[in-house]
């Protein structure tokens, strides 16, 4: 980025984001290569046996998606703290101290993941190799560090947002990423007790991706709603704070849908049912509001006999819509087919589960956090309005088209392990097998391969799109 | 403005937000604290006193598990030491595990604890779900100790060259390259020999675990495909 056009206020936070938002890209990078082992390894069992098994694949992949998304969401809020708030961001010196202690330390763990991958059963493991607690296996040394990264960010954000102007957008951020910080800590402990491990596992995992995060993202859709169209801010905020009445108020005790079966009594049966069935409704509130404010905007641009488009970042756009339908699809549909308890009793713990984790975490997370991406990209290199290039088309065609095969396949592949796995056969071993050795099941594993393969070159064309695409002349500057 | 409507008022939409999030994180709290006294682990004198407790104590490793209907909760749950006809434990019964039944309290949460670390020191719920979680590359591990597969008359016995559950199931967990269960072969992970009694003491004590009825109908289909 030799053409910086990051001047004046905001220019160091601006500067930390892309940072951020590097480090993200790369280890997308790595979170779809490892994502393709395992798929591989899905079709082709013998590839890399003993070398690098399908746990150590899927370790990184399922790591590094945490890893990439955390640094997006981190290198947004640096990205908008002075657009919103008015002012430099303070400390913003210990936070680009912090990246590096950041982006050193996820190096390390990804590296003894990779080479170490396994230790002996006691304290030194859970401290510096692995957890092995899903998604958040990294060592506990790890965990401390990423708590003071995360405090130092939750102080750059709160000191820039008690001095300047304190909006509802960062408000909502303030509130959020203190909760986001603090859930973490739930899942700091060693216990004996596998219920009681599973039950604050996810106090993490579930308040994460499906409460703070979802907030993170509505707060981030009303940013890019008022620095993309020109929406306005009144409106946006009262929605955002309605999707923020809606979305805690279904996504805390929705929590409740994964204490079915892990030891913990009944009555979270009847909590987390009702609950998790109304954790679609904010989404839809937020895929309303995006189109709403969109037409409405242009709307009334269109009355004034202008007769242009309101965007002035339409691959970013692109992809705050396709966040918008996407949350809708995989987290609200997708989540709600499975989330009744009587239907978990026979889903619970098949593909059904990797279908809706795909199209979830890319609808709800990687879309906007793409389209962020492109925010930067415009502001890096002082454009007015970005346009799509037949690159960004592209990646964004192939990435979400792959990403919707891989959930279709996916789901076939769950109605197989449900039907025969578990209904049919009761879930032993050898039901278990019985599913895997179908020819249907075989099948729907080979298109997720052929579908990541499909998203895997649309990710190459991404970046070489989010490389290049400030430079051309396209745009109006 | 003064005629203006509290639905778009934006410090009415914030104030319950707050309030409405706030009245979800409180509900969650308590019933935290109600779940976590119903799922703490009990201990050996539960057993001898026969009471039932969600997550039983290590030292149901002494005694025989299965997993019935209950009558009154239409369900399977876990029986511990022998059933008494509507699916409630006993704690009569023992079974040998590594040939005593007369693990003691200290003993026997020893081996659970270390069963548990190694758990996670492999990283097996990157394969296997354990209730449920995790990868799903391999079988669910919840029920795995009443897997007819490793009993008496299962394939695993045989192919292990032992006579109990609890050792064939230690020395694939030690050897899992030699015995070809599957064209997806579990790895070598370097477990030991004393890490392997650990992890089947912990998939033990797994299955006494009340999990609601999950999974259904556990190791009681057959004959359904394949002619079995």
């Amino acid at each position: 980025m030799e053409n910086n056009h990051l001047i004046g206020i905001g220019r160091e936070s601006k500067q930390l984001a892309t940072w951020y938002f590097t480090f993200a890209a790369i280890i997308f990078g790595a979170q779809l290569l490892f994502g393709l082992i395992a798929a591989i390894q899905f079709v082709e069992p013998g590839f890399l046996y003993g070398v690098l098994d399908f746990s150590i694949a899927r370790i990184i992949h399922i790591n590094a998606l945490i890893v990439w998304m955390v640094s997006a969401m981190f290198g947004s809020v640096y990205w908008l703290l002075p657009d919103e708030t008015g002012i430099d961001t303070i400390g913003i010196k210990l936070g680009k101290l912090l990246f590096w202690i950041f982006a050193a330390a996820i190096t390390v763990v990804v590296l003894v993941f990779l080479f170490v991958q396994v230790g002996p059963a006691n304290d030194t493991t859970i401290w510096f190799i692995t957890e092995g607690r899903e998604y958040i296996e990294a060592p506990r040394w790890a965990d401390w560090g990423i708590v003071v990264v995360v405090l130092g960010f939750v102080s750059n954000l709160f000191l820039t947002g008690m001095k300047g102007r304190q909006t509802g957008v960062i408000t909502v951020l303030m509130s959020d990423m203190i909760a986001f910080a603090g859930i973490y800590l739930a899942g700091m402990f060693f216990t004996d007790n596998i219920s009681v491990d599973q039950y604050w596992w996810w106090w993490v995992i579930h308040l994460w991706v499906e409460a703070t995060w979802e907030v993170f993202v509505g707060a981030i859709a009303a940013y890019g709603l008022i620095k993309m169209l020109g929406a306005h801010r009144q409106v946006v905020e009262m929605w955002l704070w309605i999707e923020v009445t809606m979305l805690f108020g279904s996504g805390i005790l929705g929590l409740g849908h994964h204490y079915f079966w892990i030891g913990t009594p009944e009555y979270w049966w009847e909590i987390g049912a009702l609950f998790s069935a109304l954790e679609p409704l904010p989404l839809v509130a937020m895929f309303v509001h995006v189109l709403y404010d969109w037409g409405k905007t242009q709307g009334a641009h269109d009355a004034k006999g202008e007769s242009k488009a309101v965007i002035t970042n339409k691959p970013a756009f692109t992809w705050f819509v396709l966040n918008a339908f996407g949350n809708f699809l995989g987290a609200g549909v997708w989540g709600f087919f499975h989330t009744l308890p009587q239907v978990n009793l026979y889903t619970h713990g098949t593909q059904f589960t990797a279908a809706h984790g795909h199209l979830a975490f890319f609808g709800a997370y990687a879309t906007i956090l793409i389209g962020m991406f492109y925010l930067a990209v415009q502001g890096t290199n002082g454009i007015k309005v970005l346009k799509s290039t037949k690159l960004s088309i592209w990646s964004t065609s192939m990435i979400t088209g792959g990403m919707m095969g891989m959930t279709v396949a996916l789901t076939i592949a769950g109605y197989v392990q449900v039907l025969v796995s578990r209904a049919q056969m009761g879930a032993t071993w050898a039901a278990y097998f019985d599913g895997e050795n179908g020819v249907w099941f075989a099948q729907a594993m080979d298109w997720r391969l052929i579908m990541g393969v499909v998203i895997f070159i649309g990710f190459i064309l991404l970046m070489i799109d989010l490389l290049t695409t400030g430079k051309k002349s396209v745009h109006e500057r | 403005m003064a005629n203006k409507s509290v639905w778009t008022d934006n410090r009415f939409w914030r104030r319950t937000a707050t309030w409405v999030t706030g009245f979800a994180a409180l509900l969650l709290i308590w019933l935290t604290f109600d779940t976590s006294t119903q799922i703490a682990m009990g201990n050996d004198s539960d057993l001898q006193n026969r009471i039932t407790k969600r997550v039983p104590s290590p030292t149901v490793i002494n005694y025989k598990i299965a997993y019935d209907m209950n009558v009154k909760r239409g369900h399977e749950v876990p029986v511990i030491g022998g059933d008494d006809g509507h699916g409630n434990s006993l704690f009569k019964e023992k079974e040998k595990f590594f040939g005593r039944d007369d693990w003691s309290q200290k003993e026997a949460k020893a081996l659970l604890h270390l069963g548990k670390l190694a758990q996670q020191a492999k990283n097996c719920m990157d394969c296997h779900t354990i209730l449920g979680n995790g990868a799903y590359y391999a079988p669910d591990l919840t029920k795995a100790w009443l897997d007819p597969a490793w009993g008496p008359n299962g394939s695993m016995q045989a192919m292990t060259n032992k006579n109990t559950k609890e050792e064939a199931m230690a020395e694939f967990l030690q050897h899992p390259d030699m015995f070809p269960s599957h064209i997806r072969m579990m790895p070598n992970l370097g477990i030991t020999a004393k890490e392997a009694k650990g992890l089947v003491a912990f998939l033990k004590h797994m299955s006494s675990i009340d999990t609601n009825g999950f999974p259904r109908n556990f190791g009681k289909m057959q004959g359904a495909v394949h002619g079995k």
